[in-house]
């Protein structure tokens, strides 16, 4: 049972000691093998996609359109696909992989830090209209985004911001689930009784904030900051209206160009660049997931709970 | 006048610079907004500036490179927005925002009525265009005279042409169909020889069956200023959706959708074994379906008489100037040098298929052997094509909306009971119900 | 409050106000951004939805008529209805599967669980587009994957494209993507569910099928709530998947298929951008509407 008590054992006692102590390690029962093999029908659901996705960027274009899909083809070009897609029209893979991190470093993470703080004034203060934050934040999501991304586009561009990056990092400055998450993550983590304690020692509400509240909320930061980062790596609608530059383009929207350049006139045909450069898009993503997967989960725990 | 057109037609391959003095000196009368001369245009090219190009076009690259070796002191900001429709929303979305509007804008000629009539666009004339007229072919010249104007500067082209698998018409003894009734026979063949096998994909595409409707002598769409009238009923209308259904109903026609990697998986591997489409086909071919290199030909249009030789056009782009450009003198410079100056060569250099007569005739062009069609001098026929466009058509001051509602309509013909005749009167529906929205009167 | 009781009310009030400001400092700054990305392009939707802009005869104000337009517009509710149906059946499927995984993975049973857990999950950080191009792929009855099985096999299965099957060819989509999140959600629930309350069961002599019902249920009621709320404004908001693949099925996906994409299709191929802030203003309050009843169902008691 040592693995599966990880997530909850591995947030930082003072947090959310109540949970910890609640949960104590049962003794570990008997692995079943027809469970296993019924639920790895699930897993193979999930994975075999992406599998075909990997053996798929190993082929060469010709190989794509000649072998079977699930299975190599007789040449095998995945570093000569990888060289290509990196260099192809003077490398602009790169670019748009350095645009998508910029987009995520300063998107995702000050999403992050307007749902963190949020999320925190929400739990732990009484204020007037707090009532209708939430009313209105969860009102305001049910409203189809694509249907208001010209009303968005002719406001930005009176901002002046559209072609910019500014225009597609703003409008993913806002997580509303980040926020949810944040306040309900907050309300747990954080003892009334560490606030009022900080407010008689005379703390300021944000020393408090920064110094002794910050630090409890990190699994929750991370959740939120993985979660964002999910909605701004695969970010495609918005930057599609917003941008004109193909400098400018995220991943998402530049492999979709890729993928839709041999539908013109002329255009050269890309498709095993456009598989490898997906394989390549959803690496760093699956990466982070692995990395961080201890924090994200024991974060997510708190959020469900509470409602 | 006769002498003008001489004059451009030859200069328009030595110098643009020539060509545009010689027909705007010539043409000042009925202009709009006063004309800009030759030596305007001049003029602000050795002045220079800076220009923003939208285009999705390959070749386009290499163009401006070109022209600002030519004019070292205009600074072109090529910007690749997208294509298509992607391009139009872009493009519309930066004129009704007021802001960030291109100078120069690659404009399909499908599109082009819509974004003339709404005024978006510049009417060329006043920059000396209406006297361009021997200068491109009839087909898309005709394209961009719309509205009353002149409303861009053809880039390329796409007479249609029958691209065939000839290993694949080889192997099962099929003779290329000279009528679409042997067109009809060859793949019925052809799938009852090879089962997995189909002459030909289609899954219900706006651009061609305007185009198949348009060789077959009928006039859908027509358009008096703001009166339009739209009938599928004509003759050619009818003759080509009563073939295509026979196609449908037997399923001949593969149902997998142009330029999806199933359609180039297919090119590729002989189960799609004809194509027929623009004259612009040939690079897209190279590069989506090496596999198959050496085994494609080209052969003219299948004929609705036997002995014809109607053709159509298929695609093609125009470049034209919005009307919120900032600095229009230098965007005409611009395209005046890309479609009918040095820019033509270089496009062509690069794979295009150009618009204007001079290339279209040169030996040079007729000569050129493609190895991807087994060395076949595929341009003879593709130029022979272009000369044969059936006149007098036009497309709806509306057609973008209309095509996308396209398969919405006919396209159901494909994958319901609905007949493609009754998809046609579905789509008419549609496209008057939108006119009289917008404002128009239906005929 | 352990402030003594003589400083009075007139202090706590002061202190109250004091700390209702202190409030507002940390939520304004998400608010501030929330209201220029949301609240002003909505307020300028409901604007919009009030006027007629037309390619003739320019723009007018109409009032409710683009309301009447759309509540008596068949293509509306056909979008509609096709979410409709999708929520009522993709969403309980991929729930059902979810909530199936997280028992199974939280139940310790499985031969390699972490793997499950992760492996699950891992398609979630797919971008759409990427997932609704290796799906586009398998779905292809010439060359696709479907094809290959139907020589290899001999099968005849049909085309996934065709308008019959194309909505549970999108919701298998969906569901790929979003299960493993899903099931994060429910596992995360029950690895806080109390073990004492385990181990009573077990004394009592309860099942493993009646602890899930008894305990484990009702434990994760909030997720489930909270995921169904997700789901229901994700179903109805349907696009990514359907305009890709839009692309491999022209005929069958209608620029009226789902109430999002039909928004999205005036107002860009038809330049209708009122009677498409109209149709967004529409399904922004039915879907409102619908997470509330929901949340109602499934939340008796107070958060």
């Amino acid at each position: 049972m040592a693995t599966t008590a990880e997530p909850a054992t591995a947030r930082p006692a003072t947090a959310r000691s109540a949970t910890v102590e609640r949960r104590r390690p049962r003794r570990r029962p008997a692995r079943s093998l027809t469970l296993t093999v019924s639920t790895g029908i699930v897993l193979v659901y999930s994975l075999f996609p992406l599998v075909w996705l990997v053996i798929s960027a190993t082929k060469s274009q010709e190989g794509l359109f000649t072998s079977f899909g699930l299975w190599f083809a007789s040449d095998f070009a995945l570093w000569d696909n990888i060289a290509q897609t990196v260099t192809y029209r003077d490398g602009i893979f790169l670019r748009w992989f350095a645009n998508t991190l910029g987009y995520v470093l300063v998107g995702a993470g000050g999403a992050t830090l307007l749902a963190t703080l949020g999320g925190y004034g929400l739990a732990k203060f009484d204020f007037v209209g707090k009532r209708a934050v939430f009313a209105v934040v969860i009102g305001a999501i049910a409203v189809p985004g694509t249907a208001l991304a010209v009303p968005t586009f002719l406001m930005f561009s009176r901002l002046g911001i559209t072609d910019t990056p500014w225009s597609v990092i703003v409008p993913s400055l806002v997580t509303p689930f980040g926020l949810y998450l944040m306040w309900t993550f907050a309300a747990e983590a954080i003892p009334d009784e560490l606030l009022e304690a900080a407010r008689v020692d005379g703390a300021g509400e944000f020393r408090t904030f920064f110094q002794l509240c910050l630090p409890l909320l990190a699994p929750g930061i991370v959740t939120v900051l993985l979660f964002s980062m999910v909605a701004t790596w695969n970010n495609y609608f918005l930057p599609l209206i917003m941008l004109r530059n193909p400098d400018w383009y995220p991943l998402t929207l530049g492999l979709q160009t890729w993928n839709k350049q041999a539908s013109t006139a002329g255009g050269e045909a890309v498709f095993h660049l456009v598989v490898t450069g997906s394989l390549l898009t959803i690496l760093p993503l699956l990466a982070a997931f692995l990395l961080l997967q201890r924090y994200w989960q024991s974060g997510l725990a708190a959020g469900s709970v509470k409602q | 006048m006769r002498r003008t057109l001489t004059k451009i037609v030859t200069a328009a391959t030595v110098a643009a610079l020539a060509l545009t003095g010689c027909a705007s000196s010539d043409d000042p009368a009925d202009t709009p907004n006063g004309p800009v001369s030759a030596a305007d245009i001049q003029a602000a090219l050795d002045a220079g500036g800076e220009i923003a190009v939208w285009a999705w076009e390959p070749t386009i690259t290499e163009v401006v490179a070109g022209f600002q070796r030519k004019y070292p002191k205009v600074k072109v900001k090529l910007v690749n927005a997208g294509s298509g429709n992607d391009q139009y929303t872009a493009l519309q979305n930066a004129i009704a925002a007021g802001s960030g509007v291109p100078d120069v804008a690659q404009v399909e000629y499908y599109a082009l009525p819509q974004f003339a009539l709404a005024k978006s666009v510049t009417d060329l004339r006043a920059y000396g265009a209406g006297g361009l007229g021997g200068t491109f072919t009839p087909g898309p010249w005709a394209s961009v005279n719309t509205g009353g104007g002149v409303y861009g500067l053809p880039m390329d082209s796409g007479p249609m042409a029958l691209f065939y698998n000839k290993e694949v018409f080889d192997k099962h003894d099929i003779e290329v169909p000279a009528t679409w009734a042997d067109f009809v026979a060859a793949a019925r063949k052809l799938r009852q020889a090879d089962p997995k096998a189909y002459l030909i994909n289609d899954a219900g595409d706006a651009g061609f069956a305007t185009s198949m409707i348009w060789q077959a002598g009928g006039r859908p769409f027509q358009v008096d200023g703001t009166s339009v009238k739209v009938d599928f009923t004509d003759a050619g209308t009818t003759q080509f959706a009563n073939l295509w259904q026979q196609l449908i109903t037997e399923k001949l026609v593969a149902p997998v959708a142009p330029w999806s990697d199933e359609w180039f998986q297919g090119l590729s591997n002989g189960t799609i074994a004809s194509l027929v489409i623009g004259a612009w086909m040939p690079a897209n071919l190279t590069s989506g379906a090496s596999a198959a290199a050496g085994k494609w030909r080209v052969a003219p249009l299948p004929q609705w008489q036997a002995g014809g030789t109607a053709s159509a056009e298929n695609g093609g782009s125009s470049l034209a100037i919005p009307e919120k450009a900032d600095n229009k003198a230098l965007a005409y410079g611009f395209i005046n040098y890309a479609n009918a100056g040095d820019g033509v060569a270089i496009r062509l250099k690069g794979g295009a298929f150009p618009a204007t007569t001079a290339e279209l005739n040169s030996p040079e062009f007729l000569a050129t052997e493609f190895s991807y069609f087994g060395g076949q001098k595929a341009n003879e026929v593709f130029a022979e094509s272009a000369k044969n466009v059936v006149s007098g058509w036009s497309y709806l001051p509306f057609q973008v909306y209309a095509n996308s509602v396209f398969n919405d309509t006919v396209g159901q013909a494909y994958v319901s009971s609905t007949s493609l005749q009754d998809g046609l009167n579905a789509w008419r529906e549609a496209a008057a119900k939108y006119g009289t929205e917008q404002g128009f009167t239906l005929r | 409050m352990t402030v003594p009781q003589v400083t009075a009310r007139g202090a706590a009030a002061a202190r109250r106000r004091r700390r209702g400001l202190a409030g507002w400092q940390f939520v304004g700054p998400f608010m501030a951004v929330f209201a220029l990305v949301f609240l002003a392009p909505i307020g300028y939707s409901i604007y919009l939805s009030l006027y007629r802009q037309r390619l003739i005869g320019g723009t007018s104000f109409v009032g409710l008529e683009n309301y009447q337009r759309a509540l008596t517009d068949p293509q509306f509710w056909s979008a509609l209805g096709r979410v409709s149906l999708f929520l009522a059946v993709q969403v309980p499927i991929m729930l059902f599967l979810a909530l199936l995984v997280a028992l199974a993975v939280d139940s310790g049973r499985l031969h390699g669980m972490r793997f499950f857990r992760v492996g699950v999950f891992l398609p979630y950080a797919v971008p759409a587009v990427v997932a609704t191009l290796m799906w586009g792929f398998l779905y292809g009855t010439q060359f696709g994957l479907v094809g290959s099985l139907n020589d290899a096999l001999g099968l005849t299965l049909p085309s996934p494209l065709t308008p019959e099957l194309i909505l549970l060819s999108i919701g298998n989509i969906v569901t790929w993507e979003f299960v493993g999140y899903n099931m994060v959600i429910f596992y995360s629930a029950l690895r806080v569910v109390p073990t004492s309350l385990y181990e009573a069961a077990a004394i009592d002599g309860a099942g493993q099928f009646r602890i899930i019902r008894a305990i484990k249920l009702p434990a994760i009621r909030g997720a489930l709530v909270v995921a169904t709320i997700f789901s229901v404004i994700g179903s109805f908001q349907l696009f990514n998947e359907p305009a890709i693949l839009k692309d491999l099925a022209p005929n069958a996906i209608t620029t009226y298929f789902t109430p999002n994409l039909y928004a999205y299709s005036l107002s860009f191929s038809g330049q209708q951008f009122n009677y498409a802030a109209t149709v967004a203003v529409l399904m922004g309050l039915i879907t409102m509407a619908i997470a509330y009843l929901v949340q109602l169902r499934g939340m008796r008691r107070e958060p």
